[in-house]
C-alpha cells in the first residue's frame, strides 16, 4: 500500500466543499435564481416568443412567426387597444387621486387619539378584507337599475334612478367609485403609518411661529410624508393599473356590451380566453408590461430623487 | 405588475414546455382504467338531476364519479386552460357543441366516439334526433353525445293578455302591437323583456333573424347587412328600446332578463324553453301561476326559431380513462335517465323520449305543444357556426344592442359586416 503518502489526496467531498467554498455566493443564491428563472423569467420570455407568432386556437397547434406584425396591428388598433388603453389610465389616475386626497383627509383625522378610536379603525379597514370579486357582485347588484339598492334610494328622496353600471358613459366612474371603496382603507393605513412615525418637534416649532393647521400640514407634514406618499403612490398604482377582479365581476366579457370598461387587463384575457388568439394576446400583455415598468421606473427615480 | 397577467398566460405554457402536463397522473385518478371517473358540468338544471342519481351509477359499475361543477364561463376557461396543456384530469366533459365544438375538434381535444356510440344496440345511437347529432359530428367522426336540446318559444303573462282582451300574438306585428298595448295599460310593467348583452343576446336574436328570412352567414360570405337582417335587428332591439324595463340594462343574460320577467316586470320574453322551470316554479317566480307558452311568434318568412343541442358529453382525448368515462356517458344518456331527466324538466336529444306520452307527461301542455311545433320548424344552429365563436358573437351582436339603445342599427349592420366579412376571411 503506498497511499498514505502525505499530501493526502483530497476526497471527493472535500473537493466539493472547497468548490463550494469558492462559489458561495452563486451556490447560496441559486435557489432564488431557479424560482425566478421558472416563474418569471421563462413565462414572460414565452410570452415574448408568442407574441411575435400567429399563435391561436390552441397553443399546441402550430403556429408562424411573424416578426413584428402583432405589434404593428396592436398599435394601430384603434377600435380596441388605444380606447383600452386610455380606459387604464383613466381608470388608474382618477381611483389614485381621489384615493390619495380621501386617504390623506381619514389618516389625518385618525391620527390623533380619540374615544371609540379602534371601532373607527376596523369598520375603516372592512372593505379591503372583502375579496374582489365579491366585492365586484355586491356592488353589481346593489346598482342594478331596476332592482338595486341605490336606484331605490335615490327613490326616497325623489331623485330619478341613475343607469349606474349600464350605462355607457357612467359605468367606468361606477367601477372607479367601487375602487376607492375598497382600497382608500389601503391608503389610509399605509400614511397612518407614517404620521404616527413622524417627530413631533417641527409641527410644535410650526406651530409657535404662529401657522395656521392648513399651513402646518402643507409646508410641514406634507413635505416630511413624500416617501410614504410616494410609497402609497406606487403600490396603489400598480394595484390599479392592473385590476381585473371588479371590472369582470361588474359588467363581464369585453368589459360590457360597449367595452365601455374595457381596460387593457380585460382585453388581453378575452383575446386569450375568448378568442383564443395568443399571440396578439401576448404583444397586448408584453406592451402592457412594457408602459407598466417605465412608469415605476419614473416613479422610483422621482423616489430617489426625493431628499 | 403586468408580471401577474404574464403568469396567468404563461402559466398554461410553462406547464406545457416543461412537459409537466402529466403531473396529474401521480395519484390514482389519472392511471389507466382508474375506478375514478373525472367530470366536468356546468351549473345546469340537468346537472343537478345526474347529481341526484350518480349513487346509483357507481353501485352499478362499482366506478366513482368525482364532479366538478362550474358556471358557463369559468368552465370555458377551465377547458382552455386544461384541453390546452394537454391536460389528463378530465375524463368525461360537458361541452357547448355550437359554442366550442368545431375548436375542440379541430384542436383534437375531443376523442372519437364513432365506433363507441355503433357498439351497443340497445343504447340505439339512431334515436337521436338529427340535429343534434350533426352538431356533435366533426368530419364525419362522433365526437359528442347531445344531452340537452333547446328552441326559442314565448313565455307570456296569460293575466296580462286577459286583463287587455288580448289574444296570444301568432305573428311577430301582433307580438309588437300587445307589447305595445300593455306597457301602456301597466306602467311600470314592460311589453317585453329579452337578453340584451352584446354576445348573450345573439342565440335568442338568431331565432328572429331566422324568422325574417336572414341569417349570419349565407354561402360562406357574412350577411349581417341583408334587408333582412337590418329589419330583423331593428325589430328586435326596437321591443326592447320601445316596450322594455325602463333603465334597460345592455349587459343582461338569461338570468338577469328572466329575473325581471318571474318578478313579474314583463309581459313577454323569448328564451329557451330548456330554462322554463325558472318561470313555472313558486319558488323562483312570483309569476308562476300565470305563465303561459307559444311558439315564437312568425315573421315575414314564418315561425324558424333555432332547434339546437346546447350541452353534449365527450371524452378529452387526452384522458386515460376513456373505455370507463365512456360507461358514464353511455349510463347519463340512456333511454331511461333520459326520460328521468327530461320528466325533471330539461328537454333531452332522444325521439323515443319525445314520442312517449311519459316524456311530455310534466310540462305544461301549451309548453309541449310549442316544442313540438319549434321542433318541426326549427333550424339548427343559433349563431355564426365559426371556430371562434367567441369573437363572431360579439361582432354580429354590436346591431343588436346599438338597436336596444335606440341608436341607428342599420349603420351599425353595415359596420359589423365589414368586420365580419374580415373575420370569415381570416377563419379560412
Amino acid at each position: 500500500m503506498s497511499v498514505a503518502t502525505a499530501p493526502a489526496r483530497k476526497t471527493a467531498g472535500q473537493s466539493f466543499s472547497d468548490w463550494a467554498n469558492a462559489h458561495r455566493k452563486w451556490l447560496f443564491a441559486a435557489p432564488a435564481m431557479i424560482f425566478v428563472g421558472i416563474l418569471i423569467i421563462f413565462p414572460v420570455a414565452w410570452t415574448v416568443y408568442l407574441s411575435l407568432t400567429d399563435a391561436s386556437g390552441s397553443v399546441r397547434a402550430d403556429s408562424d412567426f411573424i416578426g413584428l406584425e402583432n405589434y404593428l396591428s396592436v398599435l394601430t388598433d384603434t377600435d380596441r387597444f388605444w380606447p383600452a388603453a386610455g380606459r387604464t389610465a383613466y381608470f388608474t389616475v382618477t381611483a389614485l387621486a381621489v384615493e390619495m386626497v380621501l386617504g390623506m383627509c381619514i389618516a389625518l383625522l385618525l391620527w390623533r387619539p380619540f374615544r371609540g378610536e379602534k371601532w373607527v379603525r376596523v369598520a375603516i379597514l372592512l372593505p379591503l378584507v372583502a375579496t374582489p370579486v365579491a366585492v365586484g357582485m355586491m356592488w353589481r347588484l346593489i346598482f342594478d337599475p331596476n332592482i338595486g339598492f341605490a336606484n331605490q334610494m335615490l327613490g326616497w328622496v325623489g331623485i330619478p334612478p341613475q343607469p349606474w353600471l349600464s350605462g355607457v358613459e357612467s359605468a367606468l366612474p361606477t367601477t372607479i367609485f367601487i375602487d376607492i371603496w375598497q382600497w382608500t382603507p389601503m391608503i389610509v393605513l399605509i400614511l397612518l403609518a407614517g404620521l404616527t412615525s413622524l417627530s413631533e418637534e417641527p409641527d410644535e416649532a410650526a406651530r409657535i411661529d404662529g401657522a395656521n393647521a392648513w399651513q402646518r400640514f402643507w409646508y410641514v407634514t406634507l413635505p416630511l410624508m413624500m416617501p410614504t406618499v410616494i410609497v402609497a403612490v406606487l403600490l396603489r398604482s400598480i394595484d390599479a393599473l392592473k385590476t381585473f377582479d371588479i371590472l369582470y365581476a361588474t359588467k363581464g366579457k369585453g368589459g360590457g356590451s360597449f367595452n365601455e370598461v374595457e381596460t387593457l387587463n380585460i382585453y388581453a384575457y378575452g383575446l386569450s380566453f375568448d378568442y383564443n388568439k395568443y399571440g396578439l394576446s401576448s404583444t397586448v400583455l408584453i406592451l402592457f408590461f412594457l408602459i407598466i415598468v417605465s412608469i415605476m421606473f419614473l416613479l422610483t427615480r422621482r423616489r430617489k430623487g426625493t431628499p | 405588475m403586468g408580471r401577474k397577467e404574464l403568469s396567468r398566460t404563461a402559466a398554461v405554457l410553462t406547464a406545457l414546455a416543461l412537459g409537466l402536463t402529466a403531473c396529474g397522473s401521480g395519484d390514482d385518478g389519472g392511471a389507466e382504467g382508474s375506478d375514478t371517473v373525472r367530470v366536468t358540468v356546468a351549473n345546469h338544471v340537468w346537472t343537478d338531476t345526474i347529481k341526484e342519481a350518480i349513487p346509483e351509477f357507481e353501485e352499478e359499475t362499482g366506478l366513482k364519479v368525482e364532479l366538478t361543477q362550474l358556471g358557463e364561463d369559468q368552465l370555458s376557461d377551465q377547458y382552455n386552460v386544461k384541453l390546452n396543456a394537454g391536460s389528463d384530469e378530465i375524463d368525461v366533459m360537458m361541452y357547448r357543441p355550437l359554442q366550442e365544438g368545431r375548436l375542440f375538434a379541430d384542436n383534437g381535444y375531443l376523442a372519437d366516439l364513432t365506433d363507441r356510440v355503433e357498439a351497443n344496440a340497445d343504447w340505439e345511437w339512431s334515436d337521436f334526433q338529427e340535429g343534434p347529432v350533426t352538431a356533435t359530428t366533426f368530419e364525419d367522426k362522433v365526437v359528442g353525445v347531445p344531452i340537452i336540446t333547446e328552441r326559442e318559444v314565448l313565455y307570456y303573462r296569460k293575466d296580462l293578455l286577459d286583463a287587455a282582451g288580448l289574444e296570444v300574438p301568432a305573428t311577430m306585428e301582433e307580438l309588437e302591437a300587445a307589447a305595445k298595448t300593455i306597457s301602456e295599460a301597466n306602467p311600470g310593467t314592460a311589453g317585453f323583456v329579452a337578453r340584451t348583452g352584446k354576445s348573450a343576446a345573439v342565440t335568442q336574436f338568431s331565432s328572429f333573424l331566422f324568422s325574417f328570412g336572414g341569417d349570419f352567414i349565407e354561402d360562406g360570405e357574412s350577411a349581417v347587412s341583408s334587408k333582412e337582417a337590418k329589419e330583423a335587428y331593428a325589430f328586435y332591439g326596437g321591443l326592447i328600446n320601445n316596450y322594455g324595463p325602463e333603465n334597460v340594462s345592455t349587459d343582461m343574460s338569461w338570468s338577469e332578463a328572466m329575473a325581471i320577467f318571474t318578478q313579474g316586470g314583463a309581459a313577454f320574453y323569448t328564451e329557451a324553453d330548456s330554462l322554463y322551470k325558472n318561470a313555472t316554479d313558486p319558488a323562483k317566480s312570483k309569476v308562476a301561476d300565470t305563465v303561459g307558452f307559444a311558439p315564437l311568434p312568425a315573421g315575414p318568412a314564418g315561425s324558424k326559431p333555432y332547434n339546437i343541442p346546447s350541452w353534449s358529453l365527450a371524452i378529452n382525448e387526452a384522458s386515460q380513462n376513456q373505455d370507463n368515462a365512456w360507461k358514464f356517458i353511455e349510463w347519463a344518456t340512456s333511454k331511461d335517465m333520459t326520460m328521468q331527466i327530461q320528466q325533471g324538466g330539461v328537454p333531452g336529444p332522444r325521439a323515443s323520449v319525445w314520442a312517449d306520452a311519459g316524456g311530455t307527461s310534466t310540462y305544461p301542455e301549451d309548453l309541449a305543444e310549442a316544442i313540438s311545433i319549434s321542433a318541426e320548424n326549427g333550424v339548427g344552429h343559433d349563431r355564426p357556426l365559426v371556430k371562434s365563436v367567441g369573437e363572431a358573437r360579439e361582432i354580429v351582436g354590436a346591431p343588436i344592442v346599438a338597436a336596444i339603445t335606440g341608436a341607428d342599427s342599420d349603420a351599425e349592420a353595415d359596420t359589423a359586416h365589414e368586420a365580419f366579412e374580415k373575420f370569415l376571411e381570416g377563419e379560412q
